[in-house]
């Protein structure tokens, strides 16, 4: 806290950050537009607020608002902003100094953005100390503390070492030490782990509700994902076209939602139980409006299926749900009400049991060689792709699920000894030896479909390349059939004209999936195809993901580290970990378990919306390097339930049926598995020793 | 969701509102472009440089017909005078009148640099495109000739060139086109590079495109920026190589009206005072190389938004 503040007031305070009727302008080309409007909460000590909604919805204006770094075409337009009783607007270039270096502190999503390159991590973190007024040395001890109390078992390697050298978890350990080494009044964390595995993210929020309670710090947590909002906070508001739509408790806010975009939001969100045919997902139709472009009445009425007159013409007032409860809807109590915009339950296509499979793969295996090491990104691994069936494949990033996907499609031309074949016919290995055939039966959608569509062609182009490249197809027929495409992609002829950067990621997504469609393929990759985009766009895409299916017989393998896609898509999943199968089965065992105990930490890092947070295992440290794989079982560094008689270290488990249809390597018998699945998780680990105050007052 | 940094909720990030907002979709392909031009037109820098350069093109084209003077023809009456009403730049040593001179000797240089520049981009974009894609020993091998042949000042390997083959105006082109396709493949390769990190390449090869539909076709619209730029950028330089080889001696031959020509040919005059015989001359040069650098310099800062 600041030493500048009068004791009495640090005692006496109880909420940290008070935001009252903030409205934020942007000035854009001469013309102001209101980002961020009538937005008031307020934060106590030790309390996590939540401020979840869609990209554009003014989550990230607001936080900048607060820190006064808004960029110079920004300001703050009405309301005040006040941090442990001390008005933000009436401080000056001196003050605001101080209060960014003692009082408040920002983590931001990309931590290899955040630290400086060229300066070595124990010099930025022990920075923070030396501001404080402490001596090099001390600081630089104090650092080193600081990184124990983040859980780094080896502080002074990290502190020795160059932001590079470090994996996104570490640094973004680093950074929240960094953030905390001033005893922030208040920590504002804006997407902490949006670019971390789900492990990693695990580890990370484990850190921060103790640490929240050592300093007294009150967190403000931004982030798109309900899941972990559920996980983190106590109170949250969720906001759209910077409006706070809703506020409240979180448990209650995400139970019971009392506003149509709430209800909506939630809705879109694939939970346990839901699936493609049955429980789909619902969508909100329509678009974000652009700041400032509802003039008159709520801003959501365009999208909202309970929207009357009077929500066009009256903008709601914050109606009182409850205690400490409330919501910007003229109809709150109609709002978990909302009709549905898509059927609960459709009729879908069911995989051909039995049958030749589609495609095949032996002993797929790819060593990539950097700097005179040997890399085993992918080691035998076998495959069958069954008619219209689904294929999930998960795992952690390095684990080498798109290198099996890019071997597949011949963009990575694995090891010798791999094999492919096409509905029985040998597959060559490369994209450039294949026939048109052959290249027809298998594309992709990729993960982002900024990147996948060149930015100088036309939705036009795009889509008739393929047509004349893929199906072969005529000028005329091609004409024809584009036009089928688009529209079976749910978009309109309007968009044929228009380049990609004029489109939306959904519909930009729409148009990539509609150009892998065009060839009529027997296979379709969809590497991430929904993690870039907003989660209303994605209930939509993964919905048409499995309307097209149906439609056209596809088989899918689906790649995400997002578990409740894979849940909702997948038929059969495939769990990879350092290039190798650990577990395979149907969605339904994979995900009831008994579970592998990789893919058991999996589903355990994994924030949920369903009820309170499940026992969790935790992994410790991350994936190791495919260059230094681990001897043994090479799960066995980091499994929580591996043997003591040391099997583990010293001998790889095979791929093993441990029931029907359900293949696991694992030295551990299945039962014994189940019964421990059944118990719960193993120790946790033990709290680190702390010293109170670290800040010289 | 939102995966980009903070600033992308920042209106003004994003020139059409929100990506997929209704709005946006009534926007017509051209208008980026069309924007881009309204831009450039709105720059001070590049109105300045496109008024000078659009002087001295006026020159080469109807010098001829509005020079106060003859260039070529000498007045023995009144040669080396200064400046006058008459003669406004003065005359040189054979009398001649330098206004005259300077104006109808923006002719052959305008001619030589813009089309051995547009020569060395043709090439230069080709080596680089293919240098950038193909890769591998392809790209190993024709980097280090071009950083052979770069080792070499452009003025050195065109002087040995014109005194092998002798000199015109073809040999001229083509001699400053091709040392200039080496620069230019190597911002095209590095342009290249950054593109085929694009998942849109991998699309294109599962498509079954051949290298050079990938290269015309996909990548060359994606790197037409630096590209453009690049060619702005060697255009000043051109004008200034062409002028140094024929101050050598090795350009335009007397008593064709050229800036060199005539700088070279009047220098030992400046310490006798004669000052006017080298100045208007070589500020032609400067002018004209300023310009072109200014509109270069624009196109930069515009593509750069």
């Amino acid at each position: 806290m600041s030493s500048q503040a009068p004791p009495a007031t640090a005692a006496t305070t109880a909420t940290a950050l008070v935001v009252d009727r903030l409205h934020v302008t942007y000035k854009v080309r001469a013309t102001d537009r209101l980002a961020v409007r009538d937005v008031s909460f307020s934060i106590g000590r030790e309390q996590t607020f939540g401020l979840v909604g869609e990209s554009g919805c003014g989550k990230s204006t607001t936080a900048l608002a607060i820190t006064r770094y808004l960029p110079s075409n920004g300001r703050i337009s009405g309301g005040s902003i006040s941090v442990n009783g001390q008005d933000l607007a009436s401080m000056g270039p001196d003050a605001l100094r101080r209060l960014r270096a003692r009082t408040i502190s920002m983590v931001y999503q990309e931590p290899a953005r955040a630290l400086n390159p060229s300066i070595r991590v124990g010099r930025q973190v022990a920075e923070v100390y030396e501001l404080a007024g402490l001596k090099k040395a001390e600081a630089l001890e104090r650092a080193e503390e600081m990184l124990r109390v983040v859980q780094i078992a080896d502080p002074g390697r990290i502190l020795r070492a160059y932001p590079h050298q470090l994996s996104g978890g570490m640094l973004q350990r680093v950074i929240i030490a960094m953030a905390l080494a001033s005893e922030p009044s208040l920590l504002i964390l804006d997407e902490p782990t949006t670019a971390l595995d789900a492990t990693v993210e695990a580890e990370v929020l484990d850190l921060l509700a103790p640490l929240r309670e050592r300093f007294h710090t009150a967190v403000l947590f931004i982030s798109h994902n309900l899941g972990l909002i559920a996980r983190m906070c106590d109170r949250v508001a969720v906001m759209y076209a910077g409006e706070m739509v809703e506020q409240g408790p979180a448990r209650e806010i995400l139970d019971n939602p009392r506003h149509p975009y709430t209800v909506g939001l939630l809705r879109c969100v694939p939970r346990a139980g839901q699936r493609k045919d049955h429980g789909r997902l619902d969508t909100i139709p329509g678009f974000l409006p652009g700041p400032g472009d509802v003039q008159a009445g709520c801003v959501f009425a365009a999208r909202c299926a309970l929207a009357t007159r009077r929500c066009t013409e009256e903008a709601p007032p914050l109606y009182q749900v409850s205690a400490g409860r409330t919501s910007r809807c003229h109809y709150y109590e109609q709002a978990p009400n909302v009709p549905r915009t898509t059927p609960q339950d459709v009729k879908l296509a069911t995989p051909v049991e039995g049958g030749e499979p589609v495609v095949s793969v032996w002993g797929a295996s790819k060593t990539f060689h950097a700097r005179g090491e040997r890399l085993h990104a992918l080691v035998g691994v076998d495959l069958e792709l069954g008619r219209g069936e689904t294929l999930g494949l998960v795992g952690e990033s390095g684990s080498g699920k798109t290198t099996l996907a890019r071997v597949l499609l011949g963009l990575t031309v694995p090891d010798q000894g791999s094999r492919i074949e096409l509905e029985g016919s040998p597959l060559p290995m490369a994209c450039t030896a294949r026939d048109r055939k052959q290249l027809q039966a298998l594309q992709i959608v990729f993960q982002n479909p900024g990147s996948a569509l060149n930015r100088r062609h036309t939705v036009r182009h795009i889509i008739t390349r393929s047509l004349k490249k893929l199906a072969g197809l005529s000028r005329q027929e091609s004409e024809r059939r584009l036009v089928e495409v688009v529209h079976s992609v749910r978009m309109e002829e309007r968009h044929l004209a228009l380049h990609p950067y004029q489109l939306s990621g959904g519909l930009k997504q729409r148009v990539a999936i509609a150009r892998a469609f065009a060839g009529a393929p027997r296979v379709l990759v969809c590497d991430e195809p929904t993690s870039a985009l907003d989660v209303s766009v994605q209930a939509a895409i993964l919905n048409l993901l499995a309307d097209l299916q149906s439609q056209e017989h596809v088989s899918y393998i689906v790649i995400s580290h997002d578990l409740g896609v894979v849940r909702y898509l997948a038929d059969r999943i495939v769990v990879l970990y350092l290039g190798r199968v650990m577990e395979e089965g149907s969605a339904e065992t994979v995900f009831t378990g008994p579970h592998h105990p990789y893919t058991e930490a999996l589903l355990s890092a994994v924030p949920s919306l369903d009820g309170p947070p499940r026992e969790r295992i935790r992994l410790k440290g991350e994936i190791p390097s495919a260059a230094r794989v681990p001897t043994g079982c090479v799960f066995h560094t980091r499994c929580p339930r591996r043997l003591s008689s040391g099997i583990c270290e010293s001998e790889e488990p095979p791929l093993a049926e441990v029931e029907p249809g359900h293949m696991m390597r694992c030295h551990i018998p299945v039962d014994q598995l189940r019964r421990l699945q059944a118990k719960g998780p193993g120790p946790s680990p033990s709290p680190v020793p702390w010293r109170s105050s670290i800040m010289p007052n | 969701m939102s995966v980009g940094p903070a600033v992308e909720e920042i209106p003004e990030a994003s020139p059409l509102g929100r990506g997929g907002a209704a709005g946006a979709l009534d926007v017509s392909a051209g208008r980026i472009r069309r924007e881009h031009l309204h831009q450039l037109v709105r720059t001070k820098t590049f109105l300045a440089g496109a008024l000078i350069l659009a002087w001295w093109v006026m020159c080469a084209i109807f010098g001829q017909t509005f020079a106060p003077f003859k260039a070529t023809s000498p007045n023995l009456l009144s040669f080396n005078s200064a400046p006058s009403a008459a003669h406004w730049f003065g005359t040189d040593a054979l009398g001649r009148d330098v206004l005259s001179r300077v104006v109808v000797g923006a002719r052959d240089i305008l001619k030589i640099a813009p089309l051995a520049t547009l020569l060395g981009t043709l090439v230069g974009t080709t080596i680089g495109l293919a240098q950038g894609y193909i890769g591998g020993i392809f790209d190993l091998v024709v980097g280090r000739v071009v950083d052979a042949a770069l080792a070499l000042p452009t003025v050195i390997v065109a002087f040995l060139f014109v005194v092998a083959v002798g000199t015109s105006t073809l040999t001229l082109v083509l001699v400053i086109g091709l040392v200039f396709g080496l620069i230019i493949a190597r911002t095209v390769r590095a342009a290249v590079l950054q593109e085929r990190e694009l998942d849109y390449l991998d699309a294109a090869r599962l498509r079954g495109e051949t290298t050079v539909h990938v290269m015309f076709v996909e990548i060359l619209p994606n790197v037409m920026g630096p590209v453009l730029v690049e060619f702005t950028v060697r255009l000043g330089y051109a004008v200034f190589t062409i002028a140094t080889l024929s101050f050598l001696g090795f350009g335009v031959q007397p008593p064709t009206p050229d800036w060199g020509a005539d700088i070279a040919a009047n220098y030992q005059y400046l310490a006798a005072g004669y000052w006017w015989e080298t100045l208007f001359p070589a500020l032609a040069i400067a002018s004209l190389v300023i310009a072109v650098n200014l509109i270069g310099d624009s196109i930069e800062a515009v593509l750069a938004q």
